[in-house]
C-alpha cells in the first residue's frame, strides 16, 4: 500500500474532546517542531461549547514558510470516539491514523487505504498512573511521546518545553517524560519508525516567535498607554481584553502605592461598552474596547456618534462567522461594510488590517494615534483565525524613543493665550482636523457641548442647511486627509509584470502568497497588493486599473472587500474578479489558486 | 439655534468665594416650553453649583436624549457638556469618570431616557456605585417625540391625548434603592427649597446619587388625569424630612426641637441638615427606604426628601483600586513597560 512520505512538509490533526487538557499537549507538538527550526501554522478548529465536544487542532508544517491552512491531513492523531468515524474519512489516502487502541476499532472503521498505528495511550496510563484526572492528561502526552517516534522529533527539546510549561513542579515533569517515554517504546516495539513523513532540523524560523494576535493586540494597547479597557465577552475577542488586564496587572502597578494605572471593566453589553470608550476618551485618556460582529452591530449608534462628535475611538474587531450569531467559533471577514460605515447617516471609518500578531501589536498601537490625531473611530479588523491561533510572526518591538501622538488637543496655555474665541469645530489648519479640549483644563476657555445634533463650528446647535453641510464636507476634508496617515498597501513586486493582479487582507495574505507561487509554476504570473487599511490609498486605485483584472480575495459570501473597492474607488467593477471563501475555515492556497487558474483558462470575465 | 447670552457682567453682582457670579454658572437661552419644569431644575442646578463655591470647569455635564437631555446647555457653559445618545449616557459617564476622578460628574436624564431605553445602563451604573450626581426629570412622559406615556407614568394616569395608561410603573427612586444605590432622593422641580439642597447633598456625596426630580412637562402631561402635573404634585407631595445643606464651615444651628433633626455629615465636611416629617424615618435603612418608597406608592403620595443614604460604599474607582492620579493624567513613561517586557515576551514566543 502506497505511504505518504514528505520531509517537512505536511499537516498533523488532532481529533480531541473539548476540556480535555489536550490543548497544552497538541501546543506541545507545535512548539517542538518550531524549535526544530521549521515553520508551522497551528490552527484551533473549536466548538462553541465548554467541555464534551469534538475539538480539533490542525498543524501545518511547511519548510517553505507557507503558513496559511492546507486542505487534507497527512496525520491524524484521534483520541476522540465521538469524531472517529468524520476522522478516518479526511485522512489523504497512504495516510496515517494513530488513535488509542485501548478499545478496538469497529470494523467499519477500516479503510483499506490509509495507516492505522494503535497506541494504548489510556491503557498505557492505567497501568502506569494512579490518579484518573493525571491520567486522561497524561494519556495525550502518550500521544506526543508517539509522534516523536514516528516524526523524528528531537526528545530533549520536547523534555524542555516540559521543563518549562512545569517549572518548580518536578513530580509533573517527570510524569509528563514516563508518558512520553511509554508513547515512545510503544512505538518502538511495535512499528516501523520514523513514518515516511519525517522531521528534520532546519533554520527557516529566524528571529520569529508563535503567538496569538489576541496577545499581541492586548500588548499594542498596554504600550499605546490605554489606560480604560471597556468589553463585554464575545468570542473570539475575549482573550485580547485578558490579555491587555493580564499584562497590565504585571506592568502598570503603582511602585509606591500598588494601585492600579489603568482601568479595565466588564460592562452589561457592548453598547455600554463603547460608551465607556467614548466618555473616557473625550476625557482624555487613552480606551480601547474589543468585540466581534454582534458587538459591532450594537456599538453602531455610539460610532456614528463618535465619528459626527469626532471624538478618539479605539475598537478591535475580531471577526467571526456570520450573520447574527452566526458561527461564533470559525473565522470570516465578514464585518467589513458594516464596519467601515457603522450607523446611520454619511459615516465612514478608519480601518486597519494586521496579517500577523506583530501587525496586531504594531496596528493597535497605531490605531491609538491615529485616533486621537484624526479625532475619529479607528477599527483594527483582525479575525478568529489570527486572534485565536498561535502565529507565527516577526517579533514583537517599539521603538523607545516613540512618543505618543496625541493630537490636536489645546493646553492650559494655549488656552490661556487664546484671543480669538475658540472654536471646538474650527478647521484652522485647512486639514478637516480641528482642535479639541479636555474638561478641567482651563476655567473659562475651551469649553463647549459635545453633542450628536447637527453644531456649529462652535459646538452650538443648528440647523442652518449651510452650515451643515460645511460640516459634513469638512469630514470627508478629514477622509483625505486620513489617505495620507494610514499605512500604505504592500506591493510584492517590482513595477507590474503581469496583466493580471490579486488583492488581499489580512489573513487571506499567506495563503495568496503561497496562491501566487503556485500560479506562476504553473505559467499564470501575478502582481500582488496587501491592503493594510481603508481609506484606500490612491495607489490602490491606479494599481487596479494597470491591470486588466485584478482578483479581490474576500472570506465572505459577499465580496465585501470588493464592494469596498467599488464604491470608494469607483474602478469598473468588471475589472475585479470575486475570489470567495465563507465556509468558516480560513482560506486555502489551494483554492485560491485552482479558482483563479480556472478562471484564467476560462478567459476570465466577471 | 442656541442663543448665546449677553455676556454683560455687571460691576455689582455677587461674587461666591473662589470668584464666580451666579451668572458664570448659567448657559444658553432655553429653547424648552415655558413653564417646563426641566428648567427650574436647571435654575436649581446654577443656584447649588454657585452657592457651593464650584469651579464650573471642574464640572462635567452629561445627558442623553430628550428635551432633558437638552437642559445641560442652559446651565454651566463654562463646563465641558456631552450630550450623548439616547439612554447611553451612564456609560459615557463611567468612561469620563475613569478617566478622571477628579472631577465632578453630573448627570442629566429624563424619564424615558432612563426607564426604557437606558434601563439598563441606569441599573449598571448604580451597582459599580459610579460617583456621579444623577438627575433624572421626570414628567411621565416623552417630552420631545410629543407626549407618548413613559415607563414612569402611573397605571390610570391620563395625558393630554385623554388616554389613560394601563402598565404598571416603575419608580426609579425605588428601583435604585433595590439595585444599590447610595444616595437617593426624590424632588419636584416646583420645590427650590427642597431640589437645591438636596442637588448640593448629591454632588457631595462620593457615589451613585440619584434626585428623581417631578418634572412636569406643560405641554403634554400637565392635563387634569395627570399624575405628573404640577396641581397633582402640590397636592400629593409628602416629605421624608426638610432638607438643609450646611457648608464644612458654617457652624451647624439646631433651629427644630430636640430629636426632630438630624446632621447626616458628608465625606467633604458638609452636613446635610434634616428636619424629620415623617415618623420613624431613618434615612440609613435601606429596608425601611424600600418599604416606606412602596407605602407612599400605594397611598398615591408622592415622597420627597432624601430617603436613603450610605457614604461608606466603595465607588468604582476604589472597587477596581486604581491609583489616586487620574488616569488622563499619567505621563508616557509611566504607561510602557520597558524594552525588556517585549524581549520576555518574544522569548516565551520562541
Ligand atoms: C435611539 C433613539 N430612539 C428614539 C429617539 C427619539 N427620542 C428622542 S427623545 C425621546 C424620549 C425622551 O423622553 P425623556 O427622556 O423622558 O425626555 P423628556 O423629553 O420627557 O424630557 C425619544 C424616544 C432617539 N433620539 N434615539
Ligand atoms: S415638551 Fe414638555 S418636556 Fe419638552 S420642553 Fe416642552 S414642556 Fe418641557
Ligand atoms: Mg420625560
Amino acid at each position: 500500500m502506497h505511504k505518504l512520505s514528505a520531509l517537512n512538509d505536511f499537516v498533523v490533526r488532532f481529533a480531541n474532546v473539548n476540556g480535555t487538557g489536550s490543548a497544552s499537549a497538541n501546543t506541545m507538538f507545535a512548539k517542538a517542531v518550531f524549535r526544530m527550526g521549521i515553520p508551522v501554522a497551528p490552527k484551533n478548529i473549536f466548538p462553541s461549547n465548554i467541555q464534551g465536544l469534538p475539538t480539533w487542532y490542525e498543524v501545518r508544517v511547511s519548510e517553505k514558510g507557507y503558513l496559511g491552512r492546507r486542505e487534507g491531513v497527512d496525520l491524524m492523531v484521534s483520541v476522540n470516539p465521538q469524531s472517529m468515524l468524520r476522522d478516518i474519512k479526511v485522512v489523504k489516502p497512504g495516510g496515517y491514523f494513530v488513535y488509542d487502541s485501548t478499545k478496538e476499532l469497529y470494523k467499519e472503521y477500516i479503510r483499506e487505504d490509509i495507516h492505522y498505528i494503535g497506541v494504548p495511550m489510556m491503557g498505557l496510563c492505567m497501568e502506569h498512573f494512579a490518579d484518573p484526572r493525571q491520567r486522561q492528561l497524561l494519556k495525550n502526552m502518550v500521544y506526543v511521546g508517539a509522534l516523536s517516534a514516528l516524526l523524528d522529533i528531537e526528545l530533549e527539546v520536547l523534555q524542555q518545553i516540559v521543563r518549562e510549561q512545569f517549572k518548580g513542579k518536578e513530580k509533573l515533569v517527570t510524569a509528563n517524560f514516563e508518558a512520553m517515554q511509554m508513547g515512545i517504546d510503544y512505538i518502538h516495539q511495535h512499528y516501523e519508525y520514523p513514518l515516511g513523513l519525517r522531521l528534520e532540523r532546519r533554520d527557516e524560523v529566524g528571529d520569529r516567535i508563535l503567538m496569538d494576535g489576541n496577545t499581541a493586540s492586548g500588548l499594542g494597547a498596554l504600550y499605546a498607554g490605554a489606560t480604560v479597557a471597556a468589553w463585554y465577552p464575545i468570542t473570539p475577542s475575549t482573550s485580547l481584553v485578558q490579555a491587555f488586564e493580564k499584562y497590565a496587572t504585571k506592568y502598570r502597578i503603582d511602585p509606591e502605592s500598588g494601585k492600579k494605572n489603568f482601568a479595565v471593566v466588564q460592562m452589561e453589553d457592548e453598547l455600554a461598552a463603547i460608551g465607556v470608550v467614548l466618555g473616557a476618551s473625550w476625557n482624555g485618556a487613552r480606551a480601547f474596547t474589543a468585540t466581534s460582529g454582534p458587538g459591532v452591530s450594537l456599538m453602531s449608534e455610539f460610532l456614528g456618534l463618535a465619528y459626527f462628535a469626532e471624538i478618539p475611538t479605539v475598537l478591535i474587531d475580531v471577526q467571526r462567522g456570520g450573520p447574527s450569531t452566526g458561527m461564533p467559533t470559525r473565522t470570516q471577514q465578514s464585518d467589513l461594510i458594516s464596519a467601515a460605515y457603522a450607523s446611520h447617516g454619511d459615516t465612514r471609518h478608519v480601518l486597519l488590517f494586521p496579517s500577523t500578531p506583530k501587525e496586531c501589536f504594531d496596528f493597535t498601537a497605531d490605531a491609538f494615534d491615529l485616533a486621537e490625531r484624526l479625532q475619529t473611530p479607528v477599527l483594527v479588523m483582525t479575525d478568529l483565525e489570527l486572534g485565536m491561533n498561535d502565529t507565527m510572526s516577526p517579533p514583537l518591538s517599539w521603538d523607545s524613543s516613540r512618543q505618543f501622538d496625541r493630537g490636536k488637543v489645546l493646553t492650559e496655555a494655549q488656552l490661556e493665550a487664546m484671543t480669538e474665541r475658540y472654536g471646538r469645530y474650527k478647521d484652522v489648519d485647512g486639514d478637516g482636523i480641528p482642535y479639541r479640549t479636555i474638561p478641567g483644563t482651563h476655567p473659562t476657555k475651551g469649553s463647549y457641548f459635545t453633542r450628536g445634533t447637527s453644531h456649529d463650528e462652535y459646538a452650538g446647535y443648528t440647523e442652518d442647511a449651510l452650515i451643515y453641510q460645511k460640516s459634513v464636507d469638512r469630514l470627508m476634508l478629514k477622509w483625505e486627509t486620513a489617505k495620507g496617515l494610514v499605512p500604505e498597501p504592500e506591493l510584492y513586486q517590482d513595477g507590474n509584470q503581469s496583466e493580471y493582479g490579486i488583492i488581499f487582507i489580512g489573513t487571506s495574505t499567506y495563503p495568496a502568497l503561497e496562491a501566487i507561487d503556485m500560479l506562476r509554476e504553473s505559467g499564470i504570473a501575478m502582481d500582488a497588493m496587501r491592503l493594510m487599511a481603508f481609506p484606500f490609498a490612491d495607489s490602490v486605485r491606479d494599481f487596479i486599473e494597470s491591470h486588466d483584472k485584478v482578483f479581490v480575495i474576500d472570506q465572505n459570501r459577499d465580496a465585501q472587500l470588493r464592494s469596498l473597492l467599488v464604491n470608494e474607488l469607483e474602478v469598473h467593477p468588471k475589472n475585479l474578479i470575486k475570489v470567495l471563501n465563507y465556509d468558516g475555515f480560513p482560506v486555502t492556497a489551494d483554492y485560491i489558486f485552482k479558482t483563479i487558474q480556472s478562471r484564467v483558462a476560462a478567459g476570465v470575465s466577471a | 439655534m442656541s442663543f448665546v447670552k449677553p455676556k454683560f457682567r455687571h460691576p455689582d453682582l455677587p461674587l461666591n468665594e473662589v470668584g464666580y457670579s451666579r451668572a458664570d454658572y448659567e448657559g444658553v437661552l432655553s429653547t424648552l416650553c415655558a413653564g417646563c419644569g426641566h428648567d427650574s431644575v436647571s435654575g436649581a442646578i446654577v443656584s447649588a453649583c454657585f452657592e457651593m463655591n464650584l469651579e464650573p470647569h471642574r464640572v462635567a455635564k452629561l445627558s442623553g436624549i430628550g428635551c432633558s437631555s437638552k437642559t445641560p446647555a442652559y446651565f454651566l457653559s463654562n463646563s465641558h457638556g456631552f450630550n450623548s445618545v439616547h439612554g447611553r449616557m451612564p456609560s459615557v459617564a463611567t468612561g469620563a469618570n475613569l478617566a478622571n476622578r477628579d472631577l465632578m460628574y453630573l448627570g442629566i436624564s429624563g424619564d424615558g431616557d432612563s426607564a426604557s431605553i437606558g434601563m439598563g445602563q441606569f441599573v449598571h451604573a448604580i451597582r459599580r456605585n459610579l460617583n456621579i450626581t444623577y438627575i433624572l426629570m421626570n414628567n411621565g412622559c416623552y417630552g420631545l417625540t410629543k407626549g407618548q406615556d413613559s415607563a414612569t407614568a402611573d397605571v390610570g394616569s391620563v395625558n393630554k391625548s385623554g388616554h389613560a395608561n394601563q402598565f404598571a410603573a416603575i419608580d426609579m427612586a425605588g428601583l435604585a434603592l433595590e439595585m444599590g444605590a447610595t444616595f437617593v432622593a426624590r424632588s419636584f422641580s416646583g420645590d427650590k427649597e427642597q431640589l437645591v439642597p438636596l442637588i448640593k447633598a448629591a454632588m457631595s456625596h462620593p457615589g451613585f446619587a440619584l434626585i428623581d426630580v417631578i418634572s412636569p412637562c406643560v405641554t403634554f402631561n400637565n392635563n387634569p388625569g395627570s399624575t405628573k402635573s404640577y396641581d397633582y404634585t402640590r397636592e400629593h407631595i409628602e416629605a421624608t424630612a426638610a432638607v438643609d445643606y450646611v457648608p464644612f464651615k458654617e457652624e451647624i444651628t439646631a433651629a427644630y426641637a430636640e430629636g426632630e433633626v438630624l446632621d447626616v455629615a458628608l465625606h467633604d465636611g458638609s452636613y446635610i441638615q434634616l428636619s424629620k416629617l415623617a415618623p420613624n424615618w431613618n434615612p440609613f435603612d435601606r429596608i425601611g427606604a424600600i418599604n416606606r418608597v412602596h407605602e407612599a406608592k400605594v397611598k398615591n403620595e408622592i415622597l420627597t426628601g432624601l430617603i436613603f443614604i450610605d457614604q461608606d460604599h466603595p465607588d468604582l474607582h476604589q472597587m477596581l483600586d486604581t491609583t489616586a492620579t487620574p488616569l488622563n493624567q499619567l505621563p508616557q513613561a509611566l504607561l510602557i513597560p520597558g524594552p525588556e517586557v517585549l524581549e520576555a515576551v518574544n522569548r516565551a514566543g520562541r
